[in-house]
């Protein structure tokens, strides 16, 4: 087993390079202007040389992300639980939950703008607006559906509620919970970055509409670059944090040896 | 090889009145599921009566109630009408320490085999106050001792995918024990086993049973399994389910597999399948009247 994750690995990298080795030449034979499409290789530079200016802007972004990410899964969850409890709840919540994830969160910034003024905030609200909901709809899927024989386990020994959700409800609904994360986090950068393009002064999303207002393409194309980073990073951190957590759900196949 | 006493008593005479005290009572209690037209009834009205340290098999036709009467114990299910009363008290408000395996083990599969056994104490008094202290130490030598019982010596760290149908059977049963539960309800243990691992649990239970005499309420679908381990078998008739004979079994025990093949033994499960027949035939009879009317 390990031989082959390593192999697949090795391919996944090779693919990147390969990707931005096809772009590199794509550019050359083409000859393209770095106005429409820079090369990688400028991009690189850029985002080595620019890197001092880069870095306040990046935390910014991750800040404001990592805010809203945690908020917003931390109310997901919350309000994933209060519904998936009840098979009353859940069905009755359902339809409304649908409709607020699915309306595009781009409409909510100006309401955000409105409200708190450019800044920080609508970054971290519009964040928290996009990530709620994979969380909510996940961990309360996962609990409606636990099996009841479960939970008779537990009923059978007169548990409370509370002792039966910890003990049952939530670790089933696990899997689903880390599945909902991986989106989650993801979203959240959209949300800020969004925010950030529309009404903020410091931001990845913002320099990248600064720099294309004054077409330093290479410029926007490094802060792609910054986000689709930051984005891998995260989601490969939830992926580790999962496979700890719910390996029992992953499981392959295993021979059993008695 | 002893001989095995008559049993008499086996005559659908009502049970004599047990100097012990009454462990479960249930008096004129039914249960139908659903409302209105599409009310199914799951339990005719019955009234049963098991002394603190029975061991009490209920046997009938599938469908006839027998587990219902097992949920109502339990307290999984409410009756519809009348009263039940387990340890004294009405279900509902009971905290009386039971244990109860099902006929699928319903292990949690993110949990070893030895935390899905310690399970009950995490929950139930007066463990629960203990279990952070103990879990490590004697709550775990507790588990541990119970596998070793029940064969699966060695098996508490693995997880419940890891281990056979039987296996989980008998972490099951583990399960169900380790709170030193006064009552037992098991509701067809044994019935997705082979016949050589079902009779070794079989001895494995009664060896517990004679050891701490707990009450215990065993569905079941094996006549055998009823006779071989039942102090007394109440028959049930098909659904919706009421008590057709309710008798004592004199065997002696402890008992083995061997007996189990001895004239005595034969013409009991023999008196018990006719029971069983019976009701199969009359709800047939019962189900064609009516499609004819």
């Amino acid at each position: 087993m390990p031989d082959l994750d390593y192999r697949q690995k090795a391919w996944s990298a090779a693919l990147i390079v390969l990707f931005f080795v096809a772009w590199e030449l794509f550019c050359l034979m083409t000859g393209m202007s770095d106005l429409v499409l820079p090369r990688p290789s400028q991009v690189f530079v850029t985002l080595f040389e620019k890197f001092p200016i880069l870095w306040p802007h990046i935390l910014q972004t991750l800040a404001t992300t990592m805010i809203g990410f945690v908020l917003g899964v931390g109310l997901g969850v919350v309000l994933g639980a209060v519904i998936g409890v009840s098979k009353t709840a859940y069905d009755t919540a359902y339809p409304l939950l649908v409709g607020f994830s699915s309306k595009p969160k781009i409409a909510v910034v100006p309401i955000f703008v409105l409200w708190f003024g450019a800044g920080t905030v609508p970054a971290i609200l519009t964040s928290i607006a996009i990530s709620i909901f994979p969380v909510v709809v996940n961990v309360s899927t996962g609990l409606a559906t636990t099996e009841p024989e479960l939970e008779d386990v537990l009923r059978t020994l007169k548990a409370k509620k509370f002792d039966i959700l910890w003990n049952v409800g939530l670790p089933r609904a696990m899997p689903y919970f880390f599945a909902s994360l991986k989106v989650a986090v993801t979203l959240a950068f959209v949300g800020t970055v969004l925010a950030e393009t529309v009404a903020s002064n410091r931001g990845i999303g913002n320099m990248m509409m600064i720099a294309s207002s004054t077409f330093n393409v290479p410029l926007v194309f490094a802060g792609l670059f910054v986000l689709a980073t930051l984005g891998i990073c995260l989601y490969v951190g939830f992926s580790l944090t999962e496979k700890h957590f719910t390996g029992w759900a992953h499981r392959k196949s295993e021979i059993v040896t008695v | 090889m002893m001989r095995m006493q008559p049993h008499s008593e086996f005559s659908g005479l009502p049970v004599p009145a047990s100097a012990a005290p009454i462990a479960i009572e249930l008096s004129e209690a039914s249960v139908t599921f659903g409302r209105g037209a599409r009310a199914v009834p799951a339990l005719a009205t019955t009234s049963l009566r098991i002394a603190d340290g029975e061991f009490v098999a209920l046997v009938g036709p599938s469908g006839c109630g027998k587990s219902t009467i097992l949920r109502l114990v339990s307290g999984l299910v409410q009756p519809s009408t009348g009263v039940v009363i387990v340890g004294g008290r009405e279900v509902a408000a009971r905290a009386l320490r039971v244990g109860m395996a099902f006929q699928n083990p319903t292990m949690l599969p993110w949990m070893t085999i030895e935390r899905n056994i310690m399970l009950p104490l995490k929950i139930v008094e007066p463990f629960r106050s203990q279990f952070r202290k103990l879990r490590k130490t004697e709550f775990r030598d507790k588990a541990n001792a119970l596998l070793e019982q029940v064969g699966l010596k060695g098996f508490g760290n693995r997880y419940p995918w890891q281990l056979s149908g039987g296996m989980l059977q008998r972490a099951n049963l583990c399960r169900a024990l380790i709170h030193e539960p006064r009552m037992l309800l098991l509701d067809e243990p044994f019935g997705a086993l082979d016949q050589f691992t079902r009779e070794e649990l079989w001895s494995i239970l009664q060896e517990l049973w004679i050891a701490h005499k707990p009450t215990v309420l065993l569905v079941t679908h094996d006549l055998r399994e009823a006779a071989f381990l039942g102090s007394r078998i109440c028959v049930m008739s098909a659904r919706p389910g009421r008590i057709l004979d309710d008798s004592r079994v004199t065997f002696a025990r402890p008992r083995t597999v061997a007996m189990t093949f001895e004239p005595d033994f034969v013409a009991l499960n023999q008196k018990l399948r006719a029971f069983i027949e019976d009701a199969r035939t009359a709800s047939r009879d019962a189900l064609a009247a009516q499609g004819t009317a």
